[in-house]
């Protein structure tokens, strides 16, 4: 098992290696948890464009003074910066279905290696209802996951195929945890990047998934910018 | 029916008396943005029951149309996400309320097709999933698509941001959502304004909902939320 890392530092280290994915002009959704924290990381020279499925185009960080008549789909009041616009549910929906996000990042409760995802719901325990999720990972061109390598539990959470309920099928194109970045291409899982604190021995241990491994395998980017 | 030209502004106490039991009603709102809270606090009031609730959410236990659930006012909930207001959880899985989860852009198509007056539409959300079980699944040009079919209610409660006389809106903000869709997908229409203007003071270009669709309008009262939203 690689070393344990601190709980804030997975979550900064994913959603720094993340915000690199991006062009400039990429149209973006972001979900709840780890994936909000990227908006933090994109690169000066990016300019990328959020969208909330509860009806921002163009939406800006957190204000100081809270309007609520401004908010993001997670409840938190957002800004709209100058440019943005706001539109009513269906467009917004339309624009994440009609293939107009480039990119959504989403937090899984587990991946398989053919890139179905599944974080939605747990069977036995109370259902949350998948809110928009299901339209974002069947409609944005690129849908990048956000996730700690392995459960509270320590139990794999990349694998060979999901035993929770699927929130879609063969949709996921970039997993990133604290320890590895993956890429799934044509039903091929393929480890890209590993963190500088493990080894590939290491990645096999805590993924079921069978994968293949980049050559040249490279050390995940954006470590080198942690602090010591 | 026509709709009188010029709406009358209700109370809302009034204007929720449209409301009976075992009816459906539409409420707009995401979390707690674009909620109607002044309306929805009087249906609570009202204690009508056997209320099939059409809403993306359930909002939350205390706040907006979560405490019509709380309430036990609702038989049914037809929502995206249920998450946020524990009742709905614990008394579906009670049985004492029935749920109908539906992701959220098939929820606002379902209700577009219901207003736009289309039999259905065809998304791919939901194939391979549960969403998928009980539904005709039709294959375009190599893809498949589940069929979803359209949703109304009796009454649409709404929350615009401000109103003419004739009952066009503009909206404010994140506020926008649900509301100007639902609009067109109820048999009787109420929407809560921050202010009514006369006929003319507002720009056309600026109305989103034309009048044509809404019955009467209500303005928001003292609440704590229908005041910072």
């Amino acid at each position: 098992m690689p070393i344990e890392l601190n709980e804030e530092m997975v979550r900064q280290r994913i959603a720094r290696r993340i915000a690199r994915e991006f062009h400039d002009g990429d149209v973006v959704n972001l979900g709840i948890g780890i994936p909000t924290l990227v908006s933090d990381y994109i690169p000066e020279d990016v300019r990328v464009i959020f969208q909330t499925e509860n009806g921002a185009v163009g939406a800006g960080p957190a204000p100081d003074k809270p309007d609520l008549r401004f908010i993001g789909a997670g409840g938190r009041p957002l800004t709209i910066l100058p440019g943005g616009c706001f539109v009513a549910s269906d467009l917004s929906f339309g624009l994440i279905r009609g293939g107009h996000v480039d990119a959504t990042v989403l937090g899984a409760l587990q991946v398989s290696q053919e890139g179905d995802l599944a974080n939605w719901m747990v069977p036995g325990k109370i259902v949350p209802g998948m809110g928009g999720a299901m339209d974002l990972v069947v409609g944005a061109r690129r849908v990048i996951i956000a996730t700690t390598h392995t459960t509270k539990k320590g139990e794999a959470k990349i694998l060979r195929k999901c035993t929770l309920p699927l929130t879609a099928k063969g949709v996921v194109k970039l997993i990133v945890t604290e320890y590895a970045v993956f890429s799934i291409e044509k039903g091929q899982l393929k480890l890209l990047e590993i963190a500088p604190e493990t080894t590939l021995d290491e990645i096999r241990a805590i993924t079921e998934a069978d994968f293949t491994v980049a050559d040249p395998l490279i050390t995940m980017q954006g470590t080198e910018e942690e602090k010591a | 029916m026509a709709k009188k030209v010029i709406k009358p502004v209700l109370s809302a106490a009034e204007a929720v008396k449209c409301i009976k039991p075992g009816m459906s009603v539409i409420i707009g709102g995401f979390n707690y943005g674009g909620i109607p809270y002044t309306l929805v606090d009087a249906l609570v009031e009202s204690g009508v029951g056997e209320l099939t609730l059409i809403a993306n959410d359930s909002a939350y236990e205390d706040v907006g149309h979560g405490k019509l659930v709380a309430n036990g006012q609702v038989k049914k909930v037809v929502a995206s996400h249920v998450g946020l207001n524990k009742k709905t959880g614990q008394f579906y899985m009670e049985g004492k309320l029935e749920l109908e989860l539906c992701p959220q852009g098939t929820f606002v198509e379902r209700i577009r097709a219901g207003g736009f007056g289309l039999g259905g539409i065809l998304t791919p959300t939901g194939v391979g999933t549960v969403v998928e079980e009980g539904k005709q699944v039709l294959e375009i040009d190599g893809k498949k698509y589940l069929l979803e079919l359209p949703l109304r209610a009796n009454v649409a409660l709404i929350r615009a941001y401000q109103a003419d006389r004739m009952g066009n809106l503009t909206y404010f903000g994140t506020n926008r959502n649900f509301n100007p869709i639902m609009a067109t997908a109820a048999d009787y229409v109420v929407a809560e304004v921050d202010s009514v203007l006369e006929v003319g003071e507002l720009d056309p270009n600026e109305i989103v909902t034309p009048g044509i669709l809404i019955d009467a309008l209500v303005v928001k009262g003292d609440n704590y939320y229908a005041n910072r939203t």
